[in-house]
């Protein structure tokens, strides 16, 4: 399992990669969209059915609404720049590369101190999950236990999110009904 | 543990756009790769090997299931980041509406 | 905003009843099967998108559909926080408590109040995915003027 999701992950980074440094946005959008597919696969071989649903339909909702947004502006990244770029010195590149290893080398020692004490992938043991595990149907009544944690456990994230939601689309409403200055 | 290491990387690709990249439409691309890091690494730490999804039936008669936990709190995050994401590009057009361009650049250097 | 083909507007007339019934069993199988409200909303909103993006429609009557959802939108919101104030006079006196009967685990009428809990959602989400779409659009039409 642990090879397959790598291979898949590997091909999201290229992906990545690709969708960052593409001139054209269209194209930028579309290996957005293969990485988001990519993350439904893994869902998928993750068992999350539930999340793996959720992801496909709103992948592909953000690629419209993106995409739509490109079409009425502007296709090209940058416009071409009118020969900016002078002489940069050879010590300014050696201190840029120096500083993002040291930026890369300290981030990479602090996410394994983060890691070092998970369990090993594919051997999760939480008391937390036993206790949503065990005897959940019965008590919520629910056979999806993920829809039992989120009605019924944790009823009061489910509601903060849709509040978030609702705040959101206000403040998309208020941005494109603002009448400009002339 | 290398899965976790590659997800961290894709969430180091999605900084290094948002740190780089001078286009506002890229830099919302990069946001949400970053998103996707951490959806990616939640489900991961609830995955347990040769579980069963969190689902009883009556053909399931296994009692090892994935953690139901995590898989909650993504669920939630993912409408979350779309919403977010949909107010960060509806500022990028009326950006586009005021400069004429998606060039922070050029958006700093036109004030007032 | 200008509409397709004729071939595109049949065939999206035919599909989206299709779409439309399979969002609407998504949410009402909420707590049996894979899904939920949030799945099942954003697979309503994607019907309600595909109808307008194939058959085109006035500015006139984009407006009305926009307010129209921003309307539902609230009233859900509001139908999702009082139905968990509502526990609050009920058995233990605690905000979201599950104050319904459970009956047998995998019936469609079982759970408590999961299952209106997951309706309220997926109307909600729907709503506000279509708002925001729909917010786009209008601002594109406008501009074009």
């Amino acid at each position: 399992m642990e090879t397959i999701i790598s291979v898949i992950l590997i091909f999201m980074i290229l992906g990545a990669i690709y969708a960052l440094h593409a001139r054209d946005l269209l194209s930028a959008l579309i290996s957005c969209g293969l990485v988001g597919y990519g993350l439904v696969i893994c869902f998928l071989l993750l068992r999350a059915p539930d999340v793996a649903i959720v992801q496909i339909v709103i992948e592909t909702i953000t690629l419209i609404i993106m995409v739509s947004v490109v079409l009425a502006s502007t296709r090209h990244e940058i416009e071409a720049d009118a020969g900016q770029t002078g002489k940069t010195s050879i010590y300014k590149i050696w201190g840029s590369m120096a500083m993002v290893m040291i930026i890369m080398l300290v981030m990479f020692f602090t996410f394994r101190l983060a890691i070092i004490h998970l369990d090993p992938f594919g051997d999760h043991t939480l008391r937390m999950s036993r206790a949503y595990l065990e005897g959940a149907a019965e008590r919520t009544g629910s056979a999806n236990l993920v829809t039992g944690v989120l009605f019924d456990f944790r009823g009061y994230d489910t509601f903060g999110e849709a509040t978030i939601l609702f705040t959101a689309v206000i403040g998309v409403l208020t941005v494109l009904r603002l009448r400009g200055k002339k | 543990m290398n899965v976790y290491l590659l997800c961290f990387i894709l969430f180091l690709v999605g900084l290094y756009g948002v740190l780089t990249r001078r286009n506002v439409i890229k830099i919302i691309i990069g946001l949400s790769f970053m998103e996707f890091s951490i959806f990616l690494f939640l489900i991961l730490i609830g995955y347990i090997e040769g579980g069963a999804a969190p689902i009883l039936s009556k053909t399931v008669v296994t009692t090892r299931f994935v953690d139901p936990l995590p898989q909650a709190m993504v669920l939630t995050a993912i409408v979350i980041a779309m919403a977010a994401n949909a107010m960060l590009l509806a500022i990028a057009v009326r950006l586009y509406k005021r400069y004429g361009t998606f060039d922070i650049r050029k958006i700093n250097e036109l004030k007032g | 905003m200008q509409g397709m083909s004729i071939i595109v507007k049949k065939v999206s007339q035919l599909i989206t009843a299709l779409i439309f019934m399979y969002g609407i069993y998504i949410i009402t199988h909420g707590h049996l099967t894979p899904g939920g409200g949030f799945a099942g909303g954003a697979i309503l909103a994607g019907a309600f998108i595909l109808l307008v993006l194939a058959n085109g429609s006035e500015l006139l009557k984009l407006k009305q559909k926009e307010e129209g959802s921003s309307l539902t939108e609230s009233l859900a919101i509001l139908a999702f926080l009082l139905l968990a104030t509502l526990t609050l006079f009920f058995g233990t006196y605690v905000f979201f408590n599950n104050y319904l009967p459970g009956g047998t685990v995998g019936n469609l009428i079982s759970a408590g109040i999961i299952p209106i809990y997951n309706i309220v959602i997926g109307i909600e989400v729907g709503a506000a995915l279509f708002t925001i779409f729909l917010a786009l659009a209008i601002y594109k039409e406008e501009m074009i003027k």
